[in-house]
């Protein structure tokens, strides 16, 4: 994601941290009202900051309806389609949530939808755990640019990108900030 | 037929001209003779290497009496004694004259070769040595080197046998009981590679004893390949006793060390091993103080199948006859008589050859060397970055000038290590 | 990383990295599909010049565990025992496309020569007496997974150290994780020049250790006049029941396999709760696994 320093024009704020804190409380809101009040439902977060997110939308969901959402955690390195483009990326933990995925419907939570691999590399990753009732997908930005048949059934915001612009997320909990900002491309 | 060399210095003296006339170096009148422009060169006494393994009869394919002797000429040589550990061995008259026969046809060097102590180097029984000496090939020195004599009483036997023609027994010395196995120089290097060692003191223990049974019974000993600072301190010993005990020294074990062995190329697997920088510093101190007399190279080439494998299965053996005089010069420096000592006429000495070892002036045998100190010759590889090895030495362009026994090298200054084998 | 040549050559952070994939791995282990898709279409080779079963199914079942293609290569009835050089083997591998070949070889020092003829990589599994360093990371594993750490642990390696791979493997890598290692056994079987602690002495190393890991002693070294008898050896450098009980409370008990029971081991601490023999066998999958996700898993 990082561009030559001087191909880059200063970097554009889209949400703050205020924003972005709405922006979570109306996700959680919207899983409520979608899925009649949370019930067999667990989240699993993507490493990095997909993991923060979903302990995020767990707590939102506690603090408006009182229910309890397990959260999981979900690596995604091992079956991602790019392995031999990089060089080998160090595995991150995968934490099953407490009573397992089989009968229950997951939502993956994700910080930026993109092309959709990451997804498509959870799904897979999802089947060697267990067996949902069905899978849905929240992620905090969609900026576009799918390369495969993938669509967010919860989406914080969609912001139209050029390719060659980047969104980084920021969280509190990793980045000691909350703030999502995008980066320009050639300009 | 007459050559003219102008201009040459003699082992470092003020230029001269060298006419030279039937294989042999005159004075008098140089009209009609072909002139040699010998301006910045150093004339030494052709070089002499006690310890050639020339491979042939039997191993063809690894070096032959022709390809050896090109490469010995290239190296500045004159004369090389061939190792008796060919197939068969060299421990009859036939077979010592068939080397001799050899090296006369490839005629580039004079190739003297030497003559197993036991019959098929096996320790057991001495070969016919009278017969081998009284031979054409008048072999004066015996070694069954690649393996030791350690039966202390044949050794004796042995030496006291050569007395009745001047012989020397030259000694490749390995307590055969202490180096079962042994793969490399046994110390930390060894340990940490998981490979059998090779105890200093299997050397020094047998030196010890060839030595002292040497001053019981009085004849010359000559000892092949000092690897240890302890058997030159044995050597230092015998010396001042006044035993008649010589020694040599390879270039690789004056410039290398265990830690070579550290990549597992067999190219540095040499027997004996290639040992410590402390080792390595006792045998250059020995070698310019003269407890050690001669550089000899132990130039065992082997074709390319016995090195390119995993090296507990390589043959030890390293090049030394292209590359010798210059390590020789990165040790000694350009001491021109030292050189000329301890390279050409102490081995003449101890083979016993006559016509080797003098100085190139007014009539002396012209087995001389030409030198050019500054120039450098592209041969070596860098340290640590030896190239895959090759099944014998590269065929060397004939020796420029068709001077008969004269040869002319211009040997790198810069010391590289033998690499190919 | 692009070989595993030896123990000796990882540093702390690489050797930790492997550690923790391999706990990763583990994981894996404990699920209904126990199967990867990260390696699919690569291939490895299992290119064992000595049989051992217990390493070439160890490694094998690391490979099909992330889906990675697998052709084993015994050098019994094959080409390998009609007199084929290494070199010719490894060109014959590197024309079949092997992204990496797992090799033991009873030559120290033959996976080095193997990394210089193959473009792929390679695995040491066992070279003679010098090395075999995914042992040392398993054991490395089952020491911090049972006891939780490695900085500061107190090992004692017993037995033939002189020529044992796994020994010199875990030498160097328990100290570059910072444990304190001693090597204890006769005088003929222990090298002085590793630069670690040497005893002489087993029951007084006992009562301050935190692993003992017993090595295996072949039977033919008596002949050889390392030691006098197997009765002698077993009782100054075996490990019984009273001996074991000198040990702290919270020590363990390892050992490479196969066990000479009742020579080095007695059976009643081969069985005891302080064994991790069994769990350095399943260990032994997880960071071959890790081994080959990260000599494989990135871009060639």
């Amino acid at each position: 994601m990082a561009l030559p320093e001087a191909a880059q024009s200063q970097p554009k704020t889209i949400l703050t941290s205020t924003d972005l804190q709405r922006v979570v409380d109306r996700i959680a809101h919207q899983i409520l009202e979608k899925t009649q009040g949370a019930a067999d439902t667990a989240l699993m977060g993507i490493p990095t900051r997909g993991g923060p997110l979903a302990r995020r939308l767990a707590d939102r969901i506690r603090t408006f309806e009182g229910v309890d959402v397990p959260v999981g955690v979900l690596d995604i390195t091992l079956y991602r389609d790019d392995l031999r483009r990089q060089a080998t990326r160090a595995i991150g933990p995968t934490e099953v949530p407490p009573g397992g995925i089989d009968g229950r419907r997951v939502i993956l939570v994700d910080d930026v939808l993109f092309s959709g691999r990451t997804v498509r590399a959870a799904l897979d990753a999802l089947s060697d755990i267990g067996r949902p009732r069905s899978v849905q997908l929240a992620v905090l930005v969609d900026r576009g640019h799918r390369e495969l048949p993938i669509r967010a059934d919860y989406v914080g915001k969609n912001i139209p990108t050029a390719l060659a612009e980047s969104v980084r997320v920021a969280l509190e909990e990793i980045d000691g900030v909350d703030e999502v900002k995008l980066f320009g491309g050639t300009q | 037929m007459k050559y003219l060399i102008k201009g040459v210095s003699v082992l470092g003296r003020p230029k001269t001209d060298l006419l030279i006339r039937d294989g042999v170096i005159q004075q008098g009148d140089a009209k009609g003779a072909e002139v040699l422009d010998g301006d910045g060169l150093v004339a030494l006494p052709g070089l002499v290497d006690l310890h050639t393994h020339l491979r042939e009869p039997g191993r063809e394919d690894a070096e032959t009496v022709e390809s050896g002797s090109r490469a010995a000429a290239l190296g500045g040589y004159t004369a090389v004694c061939a190792m008796a550990n060919t197939s068969p061995v060299a421990d009859t008259a036939g077979v010592v004259e068939q080397v001799y026969r050899l090296g006369r046809e490839a005629g580039l060097v004079d190739v003297q070769p030497i003559g197993a102590v036991t019959v098929g180097l096996a320790g057991e029984r001495l070969a016919e040595l009278g017969a081998m000496a009284t031979s054409a090939a008048a072999v004066r020195v015996f070694s069954d080197d690649g393996h030791c004599v350690s039966d202390p009483k044949l050794m004796r036997r042995a030496l006291e046998y050569v007395k009745a023609f001047d012989g020397v027994i030259a000694q490749h010395a390995e307590e055969p009981r202490l180096t079962e196995g042994a793969q490399m120089h046994e110390g930390e290097v060894a340990t940490r590679l998981g490979l059998t060692g090779w105890p200093a003191v299997a050397e020094e223990a047998t030196r010890a004893r060839a030595v002292r049974l040497a001053e019981h019974v009085g004849p010359r000993l000559h000892v092949c390949h000092v690897s240890t600072a302890g058997s030159v301190e044995v050597l230092r010993h015998a010396k001042a006793r006044g035993v008649r005990v010589t020694a040599e020294v390879t270039p690789h074990h004056l410039l290398l060390t265990d830690e070579r062995a550290t990549s597992y190329d067999p190219v540095f697997k040499v027997n004996p091993p290639l040992r410590t920088a402390a080792d390595v510093s006792a045998l250059r101190a020995a070698l310019k103080e003269g407890v050690i007399d001669i550089v000899a190279t132990d130039h065992a080439p082997h074709a390319v199948e016995d090195k390119e494998c995993e090296w507990a299965y390589a043959r030890p053996g390293m090049l030394g006859l292209e590359t010798a005089l210059s390590i020789a010069l990165s040790v000694l420096g350009e001491d021109w008589d030292l050189i000329a000592e301890r390279m050409s006429r102490a081995p003449a000495r101890i083979a016993g050859l006559s016509g080797h070892g003098h100085d190139p002036v007014p009539g002396a045998p012209a087995n001389l060397t030409l030198v050019d100190p500054a120039a450098r010759r592209g041969g070596g590889p860098g340290r640590g970055a030896p190239p895959r090895p090759h099944p014998r030495p590269p065929r060397p362009a004939p020796p420029p000038p068709a001077v008969p026994s004269t040869r002319r090298s211009r040997p790198p200054a810069a010391a590289t290590p033998p690499t190919r084998a | 990383m692009k070989h595993l040549l030896s123990a000796a050559d990882l540093d702390a952070a690489t050797a930790t990295l492997v550690l923790d994939t391999a706990a990763e791995m583990a994981g894996i282990a404990g699920r209904e599909v126990k199967k990867l898709p990260t390696l699919r279409g690569r291939t490895v080779v299992n290119l064992f010049y000595e049989d051992s079963t217990r390493t070439r199914i160890s490694f094998e079942a690391a490979a099909k565990r992330l889906s990675a293609d697998v052709i084993n290569f015994s050098a019994k009835g094959s080409s390998v025992s009609k007199g084929e050089s290494l070199k010719d083997t490894a060109l014959t591998l590197q024309a079949m496309g092997a992204d990496a070949v797992v090799i033991r070889h009873p030559a120290s020092g033959a996976p080095h020569r193997l990394a210089t003829w193959v473009e792929g990589s390679v695995l040491n599994a066992g070279d003679g007496t010098h090395e075999h360093p995914t042992q040392a990371l398993l054991d490395a594993y089952t020491m911090r997974s049972r006891l939780g750490r490695l900085a500061g642990l107190k090992v004692a390696v017993v037995g033939d150290v002189l020529h044992s791979r796994v020994a010199r493997s875990n030498v160097a890598l328990l100290a570059t994780l910072g444990a304190k290692v001693t090597l204890v056994g006769p005088p003929t079987l222990i090298p002085v020049d590793l630069q670690t602690q040497v005893s002489y002495d087993l029951d007084a190393v006992l009562p301050d250790a935190d692993v003992v890991m017993m090595l295996r002693v072949q039977r033919e070294r008596m002949n050889d006049s390392y030691f006098p008898s197997e009765r002698e050896y077993a009782r100054r450098y075996g490990l019984d029941g009273p001996r074991m009980r000198k040990l702290p409370e919270h020590a363990i008990v390892m050992h490479p396999g196969p066990m000479n029971r009742g020579m080095e081991i007695a059976p009643e601490v081969a069985d005891s709760a302080r064994s991790t023999i069994v769990e350095q066998v399943a260990n032994g999958v997880s960071v071959r696994m890790a081994v080959l996700y990260l000599l494989l898993g990135g871009k060639p």
